[in-house]
């Protein structure tokens, strides 16, 4: 799909550039997510760049009904990964904004060529690890037991099928339990979980009761966004499951001390 | 935009001046709704997941029905035109209704001209859209629903709150109250001894029923399909109720919105298809009727409806909600359908499908309208299951854009814009925050207090990424 094993190649000879697109939601909220994605593609051989100019893909804005001012921050973001071979996503929310969205947003001339030219490029985590690179062992160290939760936009959005599975299996010390009715959406939904809170809370309440029911200690998926509502929760009703997104567990590595290889400042759940 | 009429409920204190998430918030804590709910849309949903596996080509089903609709609303005029020709040879009478009202003039008219006062219905989702029963009782008409679940929430002075089962929000112990209590006021009375099991319930309802068929000397349908080619009209359902209704009265009147035309017989075929397994989550359906024009003893008249179709044609985004062939897979898988029920959505045509029909046809005037595209996670199910690939959380997006929104929530995105407009700025309110972190409240202030009340707030970092990444270069120092 991505031209896999060419790229492969060249990404060992140092000669491709990559940039991490960290999202304003891990920028801002959840640095240690950040951290993670650098300490394990530096591990595989791959050294990004933070392009600084970055800020956010405009999803808020777009799917709260602010076309116009989310397109000018997707304008910006195309800008800003301009000349970049790959663009990492640890988010499968703001990847498929990227993917799904920006071709249908109004820009100015040259926009359309430079979203067409660009959306290749950008891959979710799972995908760059799975796809470009072609790993499933990062050589993590985790010795937990731990669910997933497959979020909307990189279930239905990017179609992330198993990668995320094939990464967590290969993870030492691992135990991977599965997730009752995982496809079901959380109830986050952006603006939706302020609009529609009662619902939006409604629906947490049932996934929160999947994720008990695992007997996980941790939940993880592909989007801190999700995670922040569902360890809200979690959190509020004092359960002691912890969530963290999945690029800190494949970060992780022997010896660990403590709980997890990734310090995080506080979210919702005792350690 | 010219309002149309969408049957909106009338009787219902604050139906239009209140928007979904109070309705919404409401549903949420009737329990009883909630395990009726959840019950109900899981099972059929299961049942749907499993049929739909079964069939290989289901994906090239898919496109097909989006190609062929796609191609049908392109070609609206020419088929429609061709569609009055062939019931006209076939001896109906085609009667072209541009809005809700005039169907039901229209319909009203037809009736007093057969001298009847009471009419049988098959269960028709136009002919809520128009309100058509109201209509007609206003006219001293008496229409009578024949279709099990209609006749519940008939006989319940209720609303019905799904497209494919309206008394989904009602369990079997509540359907046996509602017929002890009220068969008597319309008909032939509920057995005595009437219990809740659902034989007995079915056959309450079809002893009812089995008078006022015999009685009864004009129905008025809807219709799934019309096929231009034939004038063929198609109506597929589980009971045979609806059978009965289109077979034994003198007069048929079927009102159909001009959305509902496919080309020919080979196109039907695929929707025959696709819509059992989509919406029962059945093969085949038990009952498929279908009529060419008047048949003998039988005096026939279709009604074709506009009532803002055309309207919706014409916006590029949001004219494939017309593509829908009404299968309630989209409520059935809905997150949000589940939890809250139809009446949440106050409006005819519920779940997703109605989020983005109800706002489009109608409207966008009243609070509950403006709210209906924000009934949603975006989370996409629905776009997935949806048998004609209508890109329902797409149109919402679309439809969100054309809202008029909250001043303070306009100010918000505005200030929120401003900051993530230049990078600079967005570090110094990351900086800025991480120095004012532990001042931040529990519960947070205005409408985001909606977000603390059953979750904690994630605590500002220190540090955001950024400056982390500048202060060590990226962790290599």
């Amino acid at each position: 799909m991505y031209g896999l094993t060419i790229f492969g190649l060249t990404i060992q000879e140092g000669s491709v550039r990559v940039a991490l697109f960290i999202t304003c939601v891990n920028d801002t909220l959840f640095p240690g997510t950040g951290r993670a994605v650098v300490t394990l593609l530096r591990r595989l051989g791959v050294d990004v760049d933070f392009p600084a100019a970055q800020t956010c893909c405009g999803q808020m804005h777009v799917n709260t009904g602010y076309r116009d001012e989310g397109a000018r921050l997707a304008h910006h973001t195309i800008a800003a990964f301009s000349g970049y071979d790959a663009v990492v996503v640890p988010s499968g929310s703001c990847a498929a904004m990227v993917r799904e969205q920006y071709p249908r947003l109004p820009g100015p001339p040259g926009f359309a060529a430079a979203v067409a030219e660009t959306t290749p490029r950008v891959h979710e985590l799972t995908e760059f690890l799975v796809d470009v690179l072609g790993v499933t062992d990062v050589g993590a160290y985790f010795p937990h037991r731990v669910t997933y939760h497959p979020t909307c936009h990189s279930l239905r959005g990017l179609h992330l099928g198993d990668r995320p599975l094939r990464l967590l299996r290969k993870v030492r010390g691992l135990e991977l339990v599965p997730l009752p009715n995982e496809e079901e959406c959380c109830g986050f939904g952006g603006t939706f979980a302020v609009k529609n809170a009662d619902v939006s809370a409604a629906m947490c309440a049932d996934k929160v009761r999947a994720v008990l029911d695992t007997g996980a200690e941790v939940l993880c998926a592909a989007d801190n966004s999700c995670l922040t509502h569902i360890g809200g929760t979690l959190g509020r009703q004092k359960t002691g499951v912890r969530v963290m997104h999945l690029a800190e567990i494949l970060a992780a590595t022997e010896p660990v001390t403590g709980a997890a290889g990734v310090a995080r400042g506080g979210r919702g759940g005792a350690a | 935009m010219t309002r149309t009429f969408l049957g909106l409920p009338g009787p219902r204190p604050g139906a239009a001046g209140e928007g979904f998430p109070a309705r919404a918030a409401r549903a949420v804590r009737d329990s009883q709704l909630r395990f009726n709910l959840r019950k109900a849309t899981r099972t059929i949903r299961a049942r749907r997941a499993g049929v739909v596996s079964e069939l290989p080509d289901w994906a090239e089903l898919r496109r097909a029905g989006k190609a062929i609709k796609d191609h049908t609303l392109r070609n609206l005029d020419a088929y429609l035109l061709q569609l009055e020709e062939a019931v006209t040879r076939a001896g109906g009478h085609v009667h072209w209704a541009a809005d809700a009202a005039e169907a039901n003039r229209i319909v009203a008219g037809l009736v007093r001209a057969t001298g009847e006062t009471e009419v049988v219905k098959v269960k028709s989702m136009v002919t809520q859209e128009t309100g058509l029963n109201e209509a007609l009782l206003a006219e001293g008409i008496t229409a009578y629903e024949t279709d099990l679940a209609e006749l519940i929430v008939q006989l319940g002075d209720d609303r019905p709150s799904h497209i494919l089962v309206p008394a989904i929000h009602r369990n079997r112990a509540e359907i046996r109250e509602v017929f002890a209590g009220r068969m008597a006021g319309w008909g032939r009375p509920a057995p005595e001894d009437l219990t809740d099991d659902p034989p007995a319930l079915a056959e309450a309802a079809r002893v009812h029923l089995r008078e006022r068929f015999l009685a009864t000397k004009v129905a008025i349908s809807g219709a799934n399909f019309a096929v231009a080619e034939t004038g063929t009209m198609v109506v597929l359902e589980s009971e045979g109720n609806g059978r009965m209704c289109l077979t034994l009265p003198e007069t048929l009147i079927t009102v159909v919105g001009i959305e509902k035309l496919v080309p020919t017989w080979r196109d039907l075929e695929v929707f025959l298809q696709l819509l059992p397994r989509s919406s029962t989550g059945e093969r085949m359906n038990p009952y498929t009727s279908m009529w060419t024009g008047a048949t003998e003893g039988q005096e026939f008249h279709l009604v074709l409806l506009d009532n803002g179709r055309t309207g919706v044609l014409a916006d590029e985004t949001g004219r494939q909600a017309l593509r829908c062939i009404r299968c309630s897979a989209c409520l059935n898988v809905c997150p949000v359908y589940e939890r809250v029920g139809g009446h949440a959505y106050g409006s005819v045509y519920p779940g997703p499908i109605g989020a983005i029909l109800t706002p489009q046809l109608h409207g966008m005037e009243s609070e509950l309208e403006r709210s209906l595209p924000y009934a949603s996670s975006l989370c996409g199910a629905c776009y997935e299951v949806c048998p004609v690939a209508i890109d329902i959380p797409a149109v919402l997006v679309h439809l969100r854009a054309k809202t008029r929104h909250p001043v303070a929530e306009r100010a918000g995105m505005a200030a929120a814009g401003w900051v993530l407009e230049r990078s600079g700025r967005l570090a110094r309110m990351q900086r800025l925050g991480g120095r004012l972190r532990r001042l931040a409240p529990e519960r947070l202030p205005g409408p985001m207090g909606g977000w603390s009340d059953t979750r904690d707030v994630p605590e500002l970092p220190a540090e955001s990424f950024r400056a982390w990444w500048e202060r060590t270069d990226g962790g290599r120092r």
